[in-house]
């Protein structure tokens, strides 16, 4: 593996970048394996790479359906955040927010994270109210968040309609400076080819078809489409297909699988500086460093695993966006498309043991995974490999759904669900 | 966009005339008194999210405004049938 510096990159550069390597060998699957991952996502990746890097297990096997990055990791809009109201999320978020912040550095891949900040606009009474609220609970648990006025709005986005004439009119925005975006398919080549480096077979072409138990009940293996693959340690980071998988090991989760749809325009200049939501009239956007507007639209409102979704949820975020940002009215639209999402009752994720002995997963992080990906990796592989939660992942536990303590997000209005 | 059949008004009408209720066939807790938390967790939270035949509900909430059960392919998102609520799972 070459690394990467700028005295290799012009060293390329003289050659005519006609000789780099292959960046990570395309493995094929050995009979047996320390441990598994099924999903190689972003998620699935980076729980490869700390399980090899931090706890030295690197007899691992991470199995991606298709190829790696091509699920929700290459068809999410991009934003970094933590600025979520409970304690628990809070912790969780933040955790993975740290991570990125040395991540480019950590793996020698550019990952492109950008510390934009994400601006969240308040349109009625209640949004002032659960904004204000939230930003004094993200200050309590050290996550940064502050309230701007609409013309404080305005000055960090100039496309902004502060209007009062707006049909929704912009009455003040929380914003977190430390969110931003990252470039999403880096995340998954970056940590691919780290764990790559450390011992990892990442193997493409390799769905699970079954989960494979002893007569204790732990897991024995897993069968593949490419042959059956003796494990006694398995992680599952499947996303939109985790029930399907649980399914296997014949455990019901309290999942339900949505199409979420996103679009990019026609690459423009630099116009738009930071990431806007709004939650009220359901829009947001960035804007990529290609020079796409990156714009979120909603689930569908049925159970799906078709990855496309319908017209009219993309047609009511755009009228979203035009009213709040006039500047784009005649914008095109250059690509839809949906990814499949997983979705818990309380919008938190599921990120521990299970009751099948060997069995661990990441799963329910709906429609806001990306944001989470190092810090949902780091702690799949520190479950994994001390075969008990970390604290910061101990709440997101199968068993509240049981004893009821959920951890509620949903109900939170910062939350773009 | 998809297409639905509506069971009463017997008319295939656009998906922006319905509002999807969830899947179909959970009946309530007959004496909820005696319910554990098991079975609060299994009525309340634990959904069957398969991938092919799903039973669901849906409300033709723009039109005669009924509750009907249908069966789409998750993957497809074809429907196989639509059928008037408290008609036997088909």
């Amino acid at each position: 593996m070459t690394r990467f510096s700028a005295f290799s990159l012009f060293a390329k550069a003289l050659g005519g970048h006609k000789d780099w390597p292959e960046q990570w060998p395309d493995a094929a699957p050995k009979p047996a394996y320390d441990a598994i991952i099924v999903g190689g996502g972003g998620h699935g990746l980076g729980a490869a790479y700390y399980l090899a890097k931090k706890y030295g297990i690197t007899n691992v096997a991470v199995l991606e359906k298709g190829w790696i990055g091509g699920g929700n990791t290459g068809r999410n809009t991009t934003i970094i955040r933590s600025n979520y109201l409970y304690d628990e999320s809070a912790h969780l978020y933040d955790h993975a927010v740290k991570l990125w912040d040395g991540l480019s550095q950590e793996l020698n891949y550019n990952t492109m994270y950008s510390k934009r900040g994400v601006m969240m606009l308040a349109h009625n009474v209640h949004d002032i109210q659960s904004f204000k609220r939230h930003i004094h609970a993200n200050r309590l648990n050290g996550v940064d968040n502050e309230w701007l006025t609409p013309e404080e709005a305005r000055a960090y986005c100039p496309p902004l309609n502060i209007s009062p004439d707006a049909r929704y009119p912009v009455l003040g925005a929380a914003l977190q400076r430390r969110g931003g975006t990252a470039r999403h398919d880096t995340v998954a080549w970056g940590y691919a080819r780290a764990a790559a480096a450390l011992g990892v077979d990442i193997i493409q072409n390799c769905g699970v078809t079954g989960i494979r138990r002893g007569v204790d009940g732990a897991v024995e293996g897993v069968e593949t489409t490419r042959g059956y693959i003796s494990c006694k340690r398995v992680g599952v980071s499947a996303a939109g297909n985790s029930s399907v998988i649980m399914q296997m090991a014949g455990l019901d989760f309290p999942l339900e699988s949505y199409p979420l749809q996103a679009l990019v325009s026609e690459p423009v200049k630099p116009t738009f500086p930071c990431v806007v939501m709004s939650n009220t009239v359901h829009a947001y956007m960035s804007q990529s460093d290609k020079g796409e507007l990156v714009i979120g639209a909603g689930t569908d409102q049925y159970v799906s695993y078709s990855q496309r979704g319908a017209l009219h949820i993309v047609e009511h975020t755009l009228a979203a966006i035009c009213e709040i940002f006039p500047i784009y009215r005649r914008m095109r639209m250059l690509r839809t498309w949906g990814g499949i999402v997983d979705v818990t009752p309380d919008r938190s994720p599921i990120l521990g043991k299970t009751p099948v002995k060997g069995l661990y997963v990441n799963c329910g992080w709906g429609t806001g995974g990306f944001k989470a990906t190092p810090g949902a990796g780091d702690l799949l592989a520190y479950t994994m490999a001390k075969d008990e939660p970390h604290w910061i992942n101990a709440p997101y536990n199968l068993d509240r759904f049981r004893n009821g303590r959920l951890i509620d997000e949903a109900a939170a209005a910062a939350v773009a669900h | 966009m998809i297409l639905i059949h509506c069971p009463y008004c017997d008319e295939k009408r656009a998906e922006i005339e319905f509002a999807y209720a969830g899947e179909a066939h959970i009946s309530r807790p007959v004496d909820p008194s005696t319910y554990g938390d098991e079975e609060w967790e299994r009525y309340l939270f634990i959904r069957a999210n398969p991938k092919g035949r799903h039973h669901e509900r849906w409300r033709h909430i723009h039109g005669c405004g009924r509750f009907f059960n249908a069966v789409r392919d998750t993957v497809t998102d074809k429907f196989e049938t639509t059928y008037k609520a408290g008609e036997p799972r088909k």
